[in-house]
Order: C-alpha cells, then structure tokens, then sequence
C-alpha cells in the first residue's frame, strides 16, 4: 500500500456496497431504538407530569442506567443477551430514554396554564386534554428531545463494535486492526456524522410539518 | 462454560479472587491509573475551557461558536476520534487523555458561558455602578454566581470522561477499560461482564461523590431547594449535557 491517505475515493468507490450495508445498519438500529424508547418515555412522560410523585424515582432511575457508560452496559448485556444486535438495541434504548423523557417531562410543564384552563371550561376530559391540548403543545420540545436523542443514538451504535453490532463503527475497528487503515477509519467516522445529520434534518423537517402554528406566528 | 449462567458464575468468581484486585496490573492498580487519566484530562479541560467560557460569557461574543460547538460535539463518534487518533500514531494514555479532554470540553465551556452570560443582570449592573472593572466583576460577581452551573457541568464531565477512557482500551489505552476488552480478545466473557461492571460500578460512584460535592460547592442560597422555597415557580437550573459515551 503506498502511504497511508487519510482520504482514498477509491476505497470509498471500492467499497460502496459494505458502506451503504453498514449505513443501513446502522440507521436502522438508531431508528429502531428512538422508536421504541419514545414508544415508552413519551406515554411515561405523560405520567410522571400527571403524578408528580412519580417524577422523583422514575427520573433518578432513568438518570442512573443513563450514568453507566456504553462500553460497560454492552458488556454486562452481552453475556445474558447474546452477542449481536439484541444487546446494543436495549443500550441505546436505555440511554435514549433519558433524553426524550426528560424533553417530555420539560414539554408539558411549559404548557400555558391558560391554555389548560380554557379547555378545562370547554369540558375537555383529562384524557382529551392530554391528546388534544397538551400534547400539542409539549411537541417542539418533545421533538428537540427525539432529535438529540437520534444524534447521540448514531454516535454510540459504533461502540457497539464491542459485542459485534457496530454498524459503521464497524468499519472504523476493521481498519484500526487492518494496520491502521486510515482512509477506512476517517470514511466510516465521517460516514457516521453525516447520518446524523440527515437524521437529525428528517427530524427536524417533521417536527416542523407537524407544528405549522409555530411556523405561522413567527413568519 | 457449561450452563448460560456459567458467565455470570465466572464474572463472580473472577470477581471475588483478591488476586484480581491485587496483582500488578490488577484491578486497583488499573482503577488508580484510571483515575489518574480522569484527572489528567479534567484538568486540562478545565484550565481551557472554564476561562474561556467565562470570557466569552462576560464579553457575550462567541454565542454562535458555544451553541455550534455543542451541537457538534454530540454527532462526534467518540470511538472515531480515539482510533482516528491512534492511526494518527498517537496512542496509549496520553492519546486517551487528549480524546477525552476533547470530549470534556464543550460541556465545561457551554457550562461556564451559560452560567456567566445568565448572572443577574442587576446584579452586574450594581458591580459596575459600584465602580468595579469588568475583570472584577466577572471573578467576584459573575463567576460566583455561576458556580451551579460550573459545577453542574464539572460533575457532568468527570463522569463523561470516567466514562470515555474504557472505549480508549480498544485502541491500546489503559485503565479498566482493558479488563473489558481483554476479555473480549481472549472470549472471556466472565471477565467482559465482571470489567463492564467495575466500570459501571465506579462511575455511579463517582457521580454519586460527585452530587454531594456539588451541593457543597454551590452557596445556599442558590441550591435548588432554596430556589423552589422561594418562589414556587422558579424553574429549575438546566443542566447542559452532551451525550453519554
């Protein structure tokens, strides 16, 4: 190999179907993951908000898993789980839910107390208020936690190399082992940011689509 | 390795052997290098980022950078950056130390820019009509007033790094993160569950010496109770995080 770039087009030419694979993978663990941990965190939210004594134990619980680091939680799932995709799914399940529970939590504390009030005299039921007046509301911050979530989901999917389902950071341990294979670790790094972000657009162009009051007022 | 459970056994086993936490290059000797590296980068973290964030919070220039730079830092792959840097030809602990100081960074910053840039405006405004120049208004006014932000992001970040170091083991750095990653070479798996439980175990440590240490550091009348029993709507003080490694 003459040199050692750390930018080669060919390799990303030579390579395009084990990158576009690892891509796929590795887009497909972090949605899957945001999807479950909303699936839970945002019911949960909804929750802790109605029962504020709830709040104290289910949030210190959520900030503790939060606390142990990636590296570690992989380790302890993977022998009771597995080595695979299952492991990494549950971590960054757990590290999600923080995220987007606390953006939940914060979302529907700021909801205008007017606004709660008026639809309390319209005869909105705690069920109807929740689904059509809080929630609605809470939505900007509950997609600023969905799209922070997502971004660090990408990031830590490649420390997942460690029991066998990193996606790109797949490649990026392949090419440290492959004699330092620089041009490998530098595409899989950038490869990775670069998802993302058009993660975190996609994200960012549906939390728009669905608030277009808030596009409105401030036109 | 008869039974699932047998990993769990072995963990436990290993675990309780006092030669495994005494022998050189055991797991005292590793949490006490561990440490040290924690320190290492904290430190040099801090000495850049605390001045810097307390200077661009008391000029109120750089909004856009701090707000980028966070924004940033969370998409960075931190696994990326340590073995870029090791195929770089920067290895072993000072490499980890680098990665992990880069990795400090931002929080510290946002941390020190947030809490100076929201110190009581009246406050400021007192200081100056008291005659103060704008350094000792921002080390005896500003600063003191964002100590529950400073320290809410140093305990953020020695947690972070705590939690950084052990991804360095992959690319040949120390620290208990070897235990995990030697067991991993070797298909120990015993040792993978019992490393990834050390490391766990010690960062819920430190982040639980860390609270305590918080609420002593931050003058009473700024803690969170205090503030709530005040006023009944006071909200919380944000806590500016990056994303866990």
């Amino acid at each position: 190999m003459p040199g050692n770039p750390w930018f080669s087009w060919s390799y990303v030419v030579d390579n395009a179907p084990v990158l576009w694979e690892r891509t796929v993978e590795h887009a497909g663990v972090t949605i899957e993951a945001v999807a479950i941990s909303a699936a839970i965190a945002i019911p949960l939210g909804a929750l802790v908000s109605r029962f504020r004594w709830l709040s104290g134990p289910v949030l210190g619980t959520v900030a503790v898993m939060y606390t142990v680091p990636s590296l570690a939680l992989f380790a302890i799932l993977a022998p009771l789980l597995g080595i695979g995709r299952t492991p990494v799914l549950v971590g960054l399940v757990v590290y999600a839910l923080l995220i987007i529970l606390r953006n939940t939590v914060a979302g529907l504390a700021t909801v205008d107390p007017a606004v709660l009030d008026a639809a309390r005299g319209l005869g909105y039921g705690p069920g109807r208020m929740l689904v059509q007046v809080a929630m609605p509301s809470a939505l900007p911050s509950i997609v600023a936690g969905l799209r922070l979530a997502t971004v660090s989901t990408v990031a830590l999917v490649t420390v997942g190399v460690v029991v066998g389902y990193g996606g790109l950071g797949q490649l990026m341990f392949q090419g440290f082992r492959n004699n330092f294979y620089r041009a490998e670790i530098m595409t899989a790094t950038l490869a990775t940011i670069l998802l993302a972000l058009v993660l975190d657009l996609a994200l960012w162009a549906a939390g728009r689509a669905l608030t277009p009051w808030l596009r409105r007022r401030t036109a | 390795m008869t039974a699932p459970t047998g990993v769990v056994d072995q963990a436990f086993v290993w675990l309780n052997d006092p030669l495994t936490w005494t022998e050189p290059g055991g797991l005292l000797e590793l949490t006490g290098e561990h440490l040290l590296m924690t320190a290492a980068a904290v430190g040099a973290a801090a000495a850049l980022a605390i001045p810097l964030g307390a200077w661009l919070g008391h000029s109120g220039r750089g909004a856009g950078l701090v707000v980028w730079l966070t924004n940033t830092s969370r998409a960075l792959p931190t696994l990326g950056i340590i073995l870029l840097l090791a195929a770089g030809g920067l290895f072993g602990n000072t490499a980890t130390v680098i990665a992990a100081a880069f990795f400090a960074v931002p929080v510290l910053l946002v941390n020190t820019y947030e809490g100076v840039r929201g110190a009581d405006p009246d406050a400021r405004d007192a200081a100056r009509g008291m005659g103060m120049s704008g350094g000792r208004i921002l080390l005896q006014v500003e600063l003191p007033l964002a100590t529950t932000l400073v320290s809410a992001g140093l305990r953020t970040t020695i947690v972070q790094v705590v939690a950084t170091i052990p991804l360095a083991a992959l690319a040949g750095g120390g620290g208990l993160g070897q235990v995990i990653a030697f067991g991993m070479g070797t298909q120990r798996y015993g040792e993978v569950l019992a490393g990834g439980i050390v490391v766990a175990a010690l960062c819920l440590a430190i982040d639980a010496v860390l609270a305590i240490g918080q609420r002593l550091a931050t003058p009473a009348p700024l803690r969170v109770g205090a503030a709530t029993r005040r006023r009944r709507s006071a909200p919380a003080p944000p806590r500016f995080d990056t994303g866990t490694v």
